[in-house]
């Protein structure tokens, strides 16, 4: 069953795979159309580009919504700094992306495709650019590259729109949702790559993929991506990338925009994303950060808070200044301390915050803050003074 | 069944300049930072002379009147 | 009609025009500073603009109409539509026509504001800040009585109100606090072939 694997064929250190060796290993491209759409619907695949939708409910979706012109934008901006799976699978399988994306485009009755990569990303950039050019005249004809700049939301889903559009890559405000007007007012299917790589299997197979790319980050002998079967417990994966380098305190689950769980409870949970649902939480961009029991958590939080903060477009006030203050709070009591009404404002603050914006940039920092507040509750109650760290 | 409104605006075109809160600030006001919060729900009958009075009085028409949707809980 | 009565309300209505317009003007510029006290709401500021705006066009058009029907000036109606068209103080009247177009243009796109978007009212509005000062010129262009002590002293509160207003706007930049740290970021994503 190894064929079901999107890493299986060559070493990756060997590079990108080759066209011949592609089409050796897998046959050739199936054919798109109603009924893969279909087949994705049955198998239930979930995006894996943070937000976990549906691949097959938005396809159908675009189709309808298109007139013949719509557009496909396969997202590979990547730009959560800890994650690295998409550039890996960018490097090595570039052929599965662009299958997945001319199987979407025939699919959705797509006239262009755009492949959406970081700016920054260079060794994706080229083994994307070789792999197109090996591609026959008729699919080079329909596809293109777009550079994503090197910024956070600069990965989501309206922003490459708006960039492929119009050249700036800010989110905009929706409705219409990008699946309806997108890309010059046509309906735009925006993909992660790593989901369309899941869609070439599953049309050469008819049956679902079983196995999910991870990056473990953090406190681990081993870091980087790794393909999991599907249902593995967070502990296994933490296992395969050498297991924990100090002992763990927490895990973070799913990014900056992720889920901030107690180690203990973090390691049985599975890597399956309607599993990690029914228990409230989500895969979401597939990063496991492992914080090590001597890293302070609340020093943690902050400098990812201003982070978050200065990752803002800057486009609506409650996010640019919502997410300052509360990022500043929390650099305060890294650095001073807990005071008596600091619970109370980042409470209030967080209300204020969420929901509030045209993205959701300020709901992602600010769900990150709650779960770090309630997971580190004690640690943020009674936060002594520290020295400032350097950074 | 008369038709129900409700208030919604456009958080990129909105610049914190307050109008409608000032008008109508039994459904807005406004946050920490100066810019507007609308209480959920359609807007009642009696304010919506106001209501239409904040969206035409805002100077970057980043306010809008829709019709209300009637919200159905979704099965969990 | 009594030719005097006529004159007389010409130069009239014209004074209260100019007054008016440079009411109207200050209130906008303070209306885009987010001028505000206790007492003073914003919406205070913007709807006395519109309004007063509005009352500007009532009295601008009693200006022109009683200047076109009065027979010493030999206006014909083509002089309040054509700029430069009347035989009758060519120039400065012909300035008259194009600031009573110009202020037409404004009001009636903010009139229909919501139907033509933002973008294309805010970009006619700006031509506010010709009107008024082609407006100030017709006045001393063509009235017969603009050196006068009461009709110089009303011009010269007028000119200073507005300069003063659209000095401290030229100085006090944007109101927005979001103008720099937005410009800032778009210009680092920013990827248009043009820049």
């Amino acid at each position: 069953m190894s064929r079901l694997r999107l890493l299986a064929g060559p070493d990756l250190a060997a590079g990108a795979e080759r066209l011949h060796s592609h089409v050796g290993r897998l046959g050739p491209l199936p054919k798109g159309g109603h009924s893969l759409i279909e087949l994705l619907v049955r198998t239930e695949l979930a995006g894996r580009g943070g937000a976990g939708f549906l691949a097959g409910l938005k396809w159908r979706a675009v189709a309808h919504a298109s007139r013949g012109s719509a557009v496909v934008v396969a997202n590979g901006a990547e730009g959560e700094p800890h994650s690295k799976k998409d550039r890996l699978l960018m490097s090595t399988r570039p052929h599965l992306i662009l299958d997945g994306a001319l199987l979407a485009a025939a699919s959705v009755h797509a006239k262009e495709i755009v492949l959406y990569i970081g700016e920054e990303h260079h060794s994706a950039l080229r083994s994307m650019t070789g792999a197109l050019a090996e591609r026959t005249a008729g699919e080079r004809r329909l596809i293109r590259l777009a550079r994503a700049p090197a910024r956070y939301v600069a990965g989501d889903s309206s922003a490459s729109v708006h960039l492929v559009d119009a050249g700036i890559a800010t989110p905009t405000t929706t409705p219409p949702p990008t699946r309806e007007r997108g890309v010059g007012g046509a309906a735009t299917l925006v993909q992660n790559v790593e989901t369309l790589a899941h869609v070439a299997l599953i049309a050469r197979t008819g049956a679902a993929t079983n196995t999910v790319l991870v990056t473990v980050a953090g406190a681990v002998r081993a870091p980087g991506v790794l393909e999991v079967d599907t249902g593995i417990a967070v502990g296994d994966a933490v296992q395969l990338a050498g297991g924990p380098s100090e002992p763990p305190r927490a895990l973070l689950l799913g990014g900056y925009f992720g889920r901030w769980i107690e180690a203990a409870d973090a390691w049985s949970l599975p890597i399956d994303p309607p599993a990690l649902r029914a228990r409230g939480l989500s895969l979401g961009c597939a990063v496991l950060g492992v914080l090590p029991a001597s890293q302070c958590p609340v020093c943690e939080v902050a400098g990812i808070m201003r982070y978050l903060a200065s990752e803002s477009s800057a486009q609506c006030g409650p996010c640019f200044f919502g997410l300052r203050a509360l990022a500043d709070a929390c650099t305060r009591i890294a650095e001073r301390g807990t005071d008596a009404g600091d619970l109370q404002r980042l409470q209030r603050w967080s209300a204020e915050v969420q929901g509030r914006g045209a993205c959701k940039h300020p709901d992602g920092a600010v769900m990150f803050l709650q779960s770090a507040m309630k997971t580190f509750g004690d640690d943020f109650a009674h936060h002594p003074a520290h020295l400032r760290r350097s950074a | 069944m008369s038709k129900r409104f409700e208030l919604a605006v456009d958080r990129i075109k909105c610049d914190g300049r307050g109008l409608c809160a000032e008008i109508l600030p039994e459904v807005i006001r406004l946050d920490s930072w100066g810019y507007p919060i609308i209480a959920p729900g359609p807007v009642p009958e009696h304010l919506m002379g106001l209501a239409q009075r904040a969206v035409d009085d805002c100077p970057v028409l980043a306010i809008v009147l829709r019709r209300a949707e009637i919200q159905r809980q979704k099965a969990t | 009609m009594d030719n005097t009565l006529l004159w007389y309300t010409t130069r009239g209505a014209g004074a209260v025009t100019l007054v008016l317009l440079s009411a109207v003007v200050v209130l906008g510029i303070l209306s885009v500073l987010r001028v505000q006290s206790a007492g003073w709401p914003r919406f205070l500021t913007v709807g006395l603009h519109r309004n007063l705006a509005l009352m500007t066009i009532v009295f601008l058009a009693l200006h022109i109409v009683t200047a076109v029907i009065d027979p010493f000036t030999h206006l014909g109606w083509l002089a309040a539509v054509v700029p430069f068209s009347s035989y009758y103080r060519t120039f400065w009247l012909g300035l008259g026509t194009v600031a009573f177009e110009l202020l037409l243009a404004i009001v009636v796109t903010s009139l229909v504001r919501g139907f033509i978007g933002q973008s294309a009212w805010r970009l006619v509005h700006w031509l506010s800040y010709a009107s008024w000062p082609v407006a100030v010129l017709h006045g001393f262009g063509t009235g017969t009585d603009a050196w006068s002590a009461w009709l110089f002293g009303l011009q010269a509160v007028c000119i200073v109100s507005v300069a003063a207003a659209a000095g401290y706007r030229l100085m006090a930049g944007s109101r927005d606090p979001l103008a720099a740290a937005r410009s800032s970021f778009q210009a680092g994503v920013d990827r248009r072939e043009s820049k």
